[in-house]
């Protein structure tokens, strides 16, 4: 091959890549975080059975799981296009804008995919908590907020980590797809190098090496997380 | 709205038929491949497990759009892929090329699916079979794999729906389908949400009928577990 991995390097590629990589992981971490917030309270909505509120998330949940990501990301995308060039204009900062903007799109779609399966996930770890634990708490006149965060908490975190590794390495998978709307995270990188170098299998590789480094680095994470889990479970 | 569903429902339709076959040939590609991986996992063979298990990885580490553009874009950069027909007939395609990449990739889902189901079989109905004389294919084909289908199912259920979202990458290497329809209709109708909502409801759609098709095989499947009814035995005494 004329062209290999010496000149991807040669010719300031790597800093971009790494870049790119750092945009990734940061997509990724913010998306999870905010699919971690809006899971747990559409999972305890979905535990409480609240009324009217409990289809609401049912309605989110089933569309959000059972329609394409890539489809996800125009709809946010195309919709909030028109209206955040508007906005930056009348503020006379668009350039600005233009590069926040694809980021905040970016997690703010992968975040609602993430709310949806981890919903699920949360539910489920609730779900499996005894009845009697709740039950004796407030017998012994904890307020409600205490009980969330002494009692169903701690349980419910512990169940559903192998859950939540699943929608993390989902997720930092699915951030590959805002790609699409022009943030320069890996896969854009990849493709614009891909593009103006004529040489796309070398960086594709390169890219696949890169996500894959972080699925592994952090399914290690979540393996030893688990562990520390049961230890105190054990102690 | 009446003129935005008479111009986007045909053209999305349209899609879907692509849609479906994009889903349909990679899920029939994908199993098979996805079973072979599995058998190779629990071979006891070194090698073939290892291959699995490392393919497995691979694939279920990296995004499905990573893989996509592997095939499609970093491959065509080789001379002797260009220069093999058969070869460059499948990666100079969209649809073919998001076909095998499909394939490949929930092949590997697939075999994590197929193995979990593989290995909840009892071995005590693998002796009985062999004591029974039949030969390893023989019991496989009419003991194991039965018990072990019937284990996977929900999980491959899952699956299908999957591969059905994940077709819509296609969009992104020229292949008309849905996604690439709605995304061309949002950006001459302006329309985003009614063109997502439509779109959003045929995938519903299709995925319901998927999971329906799912549980009619599971519930042939699990006939031996149903009171006889029909011209059974539990319909005797009420015709009496």
């Amino acid at each position: 091959m004329e062209f290999g991995f010496a000149n991807v390097w040669r010719d300031g590629w790597v800093g971009a890549i790494l870049q790119g990589a750092a945009l990734t992981v940061a997509v990724g971490v913010l998306a999870m975080l905010m699919g971690l917030v809006i899971g747990t309270v559409f999972g305890l909505i979905k535990w409480r059975r609240v009324p009217v509120l409990e289809w609401a998330v049912d309605l989110y949940t089933t569309v959000v799981r059972g329609v394409p990501e890539l489809l996800i990301i125009y709809l946010l995308f195309f919709s909030s296009v028109e209206f955040v060039t508007n906005v930056a204009r009348a503020f006379g900062f668009a350039d600005l804008a233009q590069g926040g903007f694809a980021f905040i799109v970016a997690v703010v779609a992968i975040g609602a995919i993430a709310s949806a399966y981890a919903t699920e996930v949360i539910r489920g770890a609730l779900a499996a908590i005894p009845k009697g634990h709740v039950e004796a708490a407030r017998a012994l006149g904890l307020p409600g907020g205490r009980i969330f965060r002494r009692i169903i908490a701690p349980q419910m975190l512990r169940i559903a980590v192998p859950g939540l590794n699943n929608v993390w390495q989902t997720t930092i998978k699915d951030t590959a797809l805002v790609s699409v709307t022009g943030l320069a995270e890996l896969m854009r990188v990849s493709y614009v190098g891909a593009g103006s170098t004529r040489h796309p299998f070398i960086f594709y590789v390169i890219a696949a090496a890169v996500y894959l480094a972080i699925t592994l680095i952090s399914q290690t994470g979540f393996d030893l997380a688990e562990r520390l889990l049961r230890l105190r479970q054990r102690g | 709205m009446w003129d935005l569903i008479q111009q986007s429902v045909p053209r999305l339709m349209s899609g879907l038929i692509v849609t479906v076959v994009l889903t349909g040939l990679s899920a029939l590609a994908g199993f098979h491949l996805g079973l072979g991986l599995a058998l190779m996992r629990l071979s006891g063979s070194r090698v073939a497990a290892g291959f699995a298990k490392a393919y497995s990885t691979l694939f279920r580490g990296t995004p499905l759009l990573v893989q996509l553009f592997l095939f499609y874009y970093g491959l065509g950069e080789f001379a002797f892929i260009r220069d093999t027909p058969a070869l460059w007939w499948l990666f100079s395609e969209g649809s073919r090329c998001a076909v095998l990449a499909l394939a490949l990739n929930t092949a590997a889902y697939t075999s994590e699916i197929l193995r979990g189901g593989l290995m909840s079989v009892p071995a005590g109905v693998t002796e009985a079979a062999q004591a029974c004389g039949m030969s390893k294919w023989l019991a496989f084909r009419r003991i194991v794999f039965p018990l072990a289908l019937r284990q996977a199912l929900p999980a491959y259920g899952n699956e299908l729906i999957l591969i059905a979202k994940g077709s819509s990458l296609a969009s992104t290497i020229t292949v008309l389908e849905i996604t690439g329809h709605a995304k061309r209709l949002m950006s001459q109708t302006y329309a985003i949400f009614e063109v997502f909502a439509i779109a959003g409801a045929i995938y519903l759609l299709f995925n319901l009928v998927l999971t329906g098709a799912v549980r009619l095989l599971e519930w042939r499947l699990m006939r031996h577990t149903r009171p006889l009814t029909g011209a059974g035995i539990a319909a005797a005494p009420a015709a009496a």
